[in-house]
């Protein structure tokens, strides 16, 4: 605990972040694009489909309380709590919009001066037209990953060497001169294109974005990409083949037998379809051609080479890092927006909630915790000094630990939340009442104070985790299952569960045993709120019962 | 305290106590009632869903120097839904107003821009989706199907199928009754409503396994004693853990009732109310309901037991012969708190039975 709120100050986020509700925020407003010729592409469906994308890709692990809305027909709204990396969600929302699977025509070093280029070739592969069935995840599938890594390993190999078409790449080892005169396949490019391959210069942010700029799927297009060790690389790439909407699902994972990172892929019926062509062809290519780019907005952010014919899944290898792999994995999953969007304004916007409700809600709060003290206090006596002790230290955890998630993993406070670990204090209180009420029974049989601490232990400590993993199970499974608010609200209420386990085991249980040795509370002091004769106990004495004279009549058994 | 804790102590001797099996029939009928009151309510008044789910209007005013806090209440006057005010980077204010047409919102805007004291035509005005899709809400009700499945074979495993039966519809009782009281009340559900709904699922089922817990402690042994039938074990299981019950439900609804009357009804921060009042009837229901209807439930349940049924008419036959000799024998059963030695086994008492 000491550690916790020492990691507190020392990381200087000394209050949890808030939620749009609470604190305000950002909200961006994003605009679809209709493309010339699919103007009835801008619909409901499409509109509700990116706010779903949208909406994931903002929330990240589903707790920092962003919103995502339409507006009008057209508008997307997104707000986003302040604290939060803006630039990055700014991303998020405005580049992930369309992605495309082109075949790779040419591949060359980032800028038209000639720079001191290696020949990227791959060794010759028979690339198997075994049709590979419909489902065969296992097997060794597209190989490597972008022309980078494909070129690291080329040179590694042994047969290296320049093969009939020069591409060039940039690599740490100059080999052999290869000005970008890039040899397209005959049906590929025209001569304008090809001048425009020539004179793009990749390492110029303002022409990377012109370069793919009012391309439509059809078109061949120049496209620039990073590859694997992070340099700049042209492209230029045939019309799309595969489209994002295409990808089922996509993710990371760790291949079995090389225990590298991989990205697994599946495509929908219809992608399977396609994708199945694409590989057809592509495997019969040599290197260059036989990659195809996965283009996101214009931007080639892999290409795999493809060595067989593949259909429903496939995997992308290469040397991803866990990072590179994951990244891919969501942008293959996520990225697959219906619509282009663009980015209309970004505005700071207030709390929803005015100033005065949130001061408002606290100082109600704040009455109702001293109206729970003051019935502890008339109710237990002494020992409310440990329970409202408990309860100051299962808050001050659950404010230190709110208040580190917030850089951690984007966890933001909004009222819902706030509202959840109020609740928290009931259940928080309960563990220990439930305790508390076990060592009084045990005290009424006759017991003296430190017998009664140790045996009401185990009985109250099998209640408390029994109805604690209730909670828990609750809030695991909607973290689990649901998104967005929900999800957060789960985070919360499984946190303020698991800490109330960590103070009861931890805090109030040793707290009470401490106690229970002083004079005050050993010798059942009336105002320890353990007081034997105020209990009703039975004198401690064995078995006197049957002869002690029944009080009272009961009403019925 | 003492009042209270010598009441407890009587309460865990079994000297005094309210036979809450034996009166249940008027408890099962309370809840009947108020389960059929929201039921019609809901199906007649339905539910008023807010902004986040349904969409509705928003209203951009030009750079205005209203407050917050004072544009919302103009919208709320002006439309008579909840609003959702923001104030945007350059001064202008946003405003969301639930459940509005095209129609309804122009009228909205002229009677906004009067208020606020700008031309109409500067105020835009577009329809908004809901910000809580369709989407999340599947999902969030998958995780309560989840949730419910998983909860119900712990409790199954935990304690026995009987009781996982009666939490379950416990909760659900609990649930209603909340969703209920919504419809009648006419508040607006909000996105904290169901979140307040979902504390209520954990919370409610909490209360319950901490009185299960006690009952299965108190009828471990149940086998091998011939003084109480289950339902009077079940009984003062109940009058044992009330005080408990009593304590923990004071603690927990103290601060949401502060909320919601001092927050919500005095200071006027309407949208506490929303989250507060779905919290504070629901705790309610769920310690009601953990005491007057899932314990009774476990042993109207239990009561069919074969071993249970059995027990009872010994027990009862027992009391009969005793009584006709005379003997006292609801006295001796009183002094009896507890109910056969800790750790013994119950395999050999059961084999006894037979």
């Amino acid at each position: 605990m000491v550690a916790l709120t020492g990691g507190m100050f020392w990381s200087g986020h000394t209050t949890p972040r808030l939620g749009i509700d609470l604190a305000g925020g950002t909200s961006i407003t994003l605009k679809a694009k209709a493309e010339p010729g699919q103007e009835s592409a801008v619909n409901e469906t499409n509109m509700n489909t990116a706010v779903g994308i949208i909406e994931r890709r903002v929330n990240g692990l589903g707790v920092s309380e962003a919103e995502v809305q339409t507006q009008g027909r057209e508008n997307i709204i997104v707000n986003i709590p302040k604290g939060t990396n803006e630039k990055q969600a700014r991303e998020q929302v405005g580049t992930t919009a369309q992605l495309y699977f082109r075949p790779v025509l040419t591949v060359a070093a980032a800028s038209p001066e000639p720079a001191p280029t290696a020949s990227g070739s791959t060794a010759p592969k028979p690339s198997a037209s075994a049709s590979a069935g419909e489902k065969k995840p296992a097997t060794p599938t597209a190989t490597a990953s972008t022309q980078g890594r494909a070129l690291t390993e080329a040179l590694k190999a042994p047969n290296a060497t320049g093969t009939p078409t020069p591409t060039g790449s940039a690599s740490a080892t100059p080999k052999k001169d290869a000005t970008p005169q890039a040899t397209p396949t005959p049906d590929a490019a025209t001569a304008a294109l090809q001048q425009k391959f020539t004179t793009l210069n990749c390492l110029d942010p303002k022409q990377r974005t012109a370069a793919a700029e009012g391309t439509k799927p059809t078109d061949t297009i120049v496209a620039c990409g990073k590859n694997a060790i992070d340099q700049w690389e042209k492209y230029l790439l045939g019309p799309a083949e595969v489209e994002g909407r295409d990808v089922d699902d996509a993710k990371a994972a760790i291949d079995q037998q090389s225990g590298q990172w991989i990205v697994d892929m599946s495509f929908t019926d219809a992608g399977s379809k396609k994708f199945q062509a694409i590989t057809s062809k592509l495997s019969q290519q040599t290197e260059p051609q036989n990659q195809f780019a996965i283009v996101l907005d214009g931007e080639v952010v892999s290409a795999p080479r493809v060595q067989t014919t593949l259909s429903a899944n496939a995997q992308i290898s290469g040397s991803f890092n866990q990072q590179s792999a994951q990244d891919l994995g969501n942008i293959l999953a996520y990225g697959a927006l219906p619509l282009s969007f663009d980015t209309q304004s970004v505005d700071t916007v207030t709390a929803a909630l005015g100033g005065d409700q949130l001061e408002a809600g606290l100082i109600a709060g704040a009455i109702g915790l001293a109206l729970v003290i003051l019935y502890l206090v008339i109710y237990y006596r002494g020992l409310s000094f440990i329970a409202i002790l408990s309860l100051g230290v299962s808050a001050l955890l659950t404010y230190v630990i709110m208040a580190l998630l917030g850089p951690a993993i984007g966890f933001a406070l909004n009222l819902p939340a706030v509202c959840g670990a109020i609740v928290a204090i009931g259940i928080t209180a309960d563990s220990f009442i439930v305790y508390f009420e076990r060592i009084r029974d045990e005290l009424r049989e006759g017991r003296t104070l430190r017998p009664a601490v140790e045996r009401a232990w185990p009985r109250a400590r099998r209640t408390i985790l029994v109805s604690d993993f209730v909670s828990f199970l609750a809030a695991a499974v909607l973290f689990i299952v649901t998104v967005g608010k929900v999800q957060g609200f789960a985070f919360t209420l499984g946190l303020t569960t698991l800490l109330d386990i960590v103070v009861v085991f931890l805090f109030t249980k040793p707290v009470m045993t401490l106690l229970a040795r002083t004079k005050f509370f050993g010798n059942g002091h009336p105002w320890s709120g353990l007081d034997p004769k105020r209990l009703g106990a039975k004198p401690p004495l064995r078995r006197t019962r049957r002869t002690a004279p029944a009080t009272v009549e009961p009403k019925e058994a | 305290m003492s009042k209270l804790g010598d009441l407890g102590a009587r309460l865990h001797r079994g000297e005094v106590g309210y036979d809450f099996i034996g009166n249940r029939k008027i408890w099962y009928g309370l809840s009947v009632l108020i389960t059929i009151t929201a039921i019609v309510a809901l199906a007649v008044r339905g539910i008023n869903m807010g902004i986040e789910f349904q969409g509705g209007a928003v209203f951009t005013t030009p750079k205005t120097d209203v407050s917050v806090s004072q544009a919302q209440e103009y919208a709320e006057e002006a439309s008579g839904h909840d609003a959702i005010v923001q104030q945007l980077g350059n001064g202008s204010l946003r405003i969301q107003v639930a459940a509005l047409d095209t129609e309804k919102s122009d009228q909205v805007r002229s009677d906004l821009a009067k208020d606020l004291g700008v031309p109409e035509e500067k105020i835009a005005a577009e329809l908004v989706g809901p910000s809580w899709g369709e989407q999340i809400a599947n999902k969030a009700w998958t995780g309560l199907g989840v949730f419910m499945v998983l909860v119900v074979i712990y409790l199954a495993i935990a304690f026995e199928w009987r009781m996982a039966v009666a939490a379950l519809i416990a909760l659900i009782h609990d649930l209603t009754i909340t969703v209920g009281v919504y419809s009648l009340v006419g508040f607006e559900v909000t996105v904290g409503t169901v979140i307040g709904l979902l504390t209520i699922l954990g919370y409610s089922l909490y209360d319950t396994v901490v009185v299960f817990d006690s009952l299965k402690e108190s009828t471990k042994d149940i086998t091998k004693q011939t003084r109480f039938t289950y339902s009077e074990l079940a009984n003062r299981s109940i009058n044992g853990t009330l005080v408990r019950s009593i304590n923990t439900t004071v603690v927990a609804l103290l601060p949401v009732a502060g909320l919601l009357f001092i927050g919500g009804g005095v200071l006027g921060a309407g949208m506490l109310n929303d989250i507060s009042l779905s919290l504070f009837v629901g705790l309610a229901a769920g310690a009601y309901s953990s005491i007057f209807i899932a314990t009774p439930l476990v042993a109207d349940l239990k009561e069919r037991e074969p071993a249970v049924k059995a027990l009872r008419k010994r027990i009862l036959a027992k009391r009969a012969s005793a009584a006709a000799r005379g003997e006292d024998v609801l006295d001796e059963a009183a002094e009896a708190a507890v109910v056969g030695p800790r750790g013994a086994r119950r395999g050999r008492a059961e084999e006894n039975q037979r």
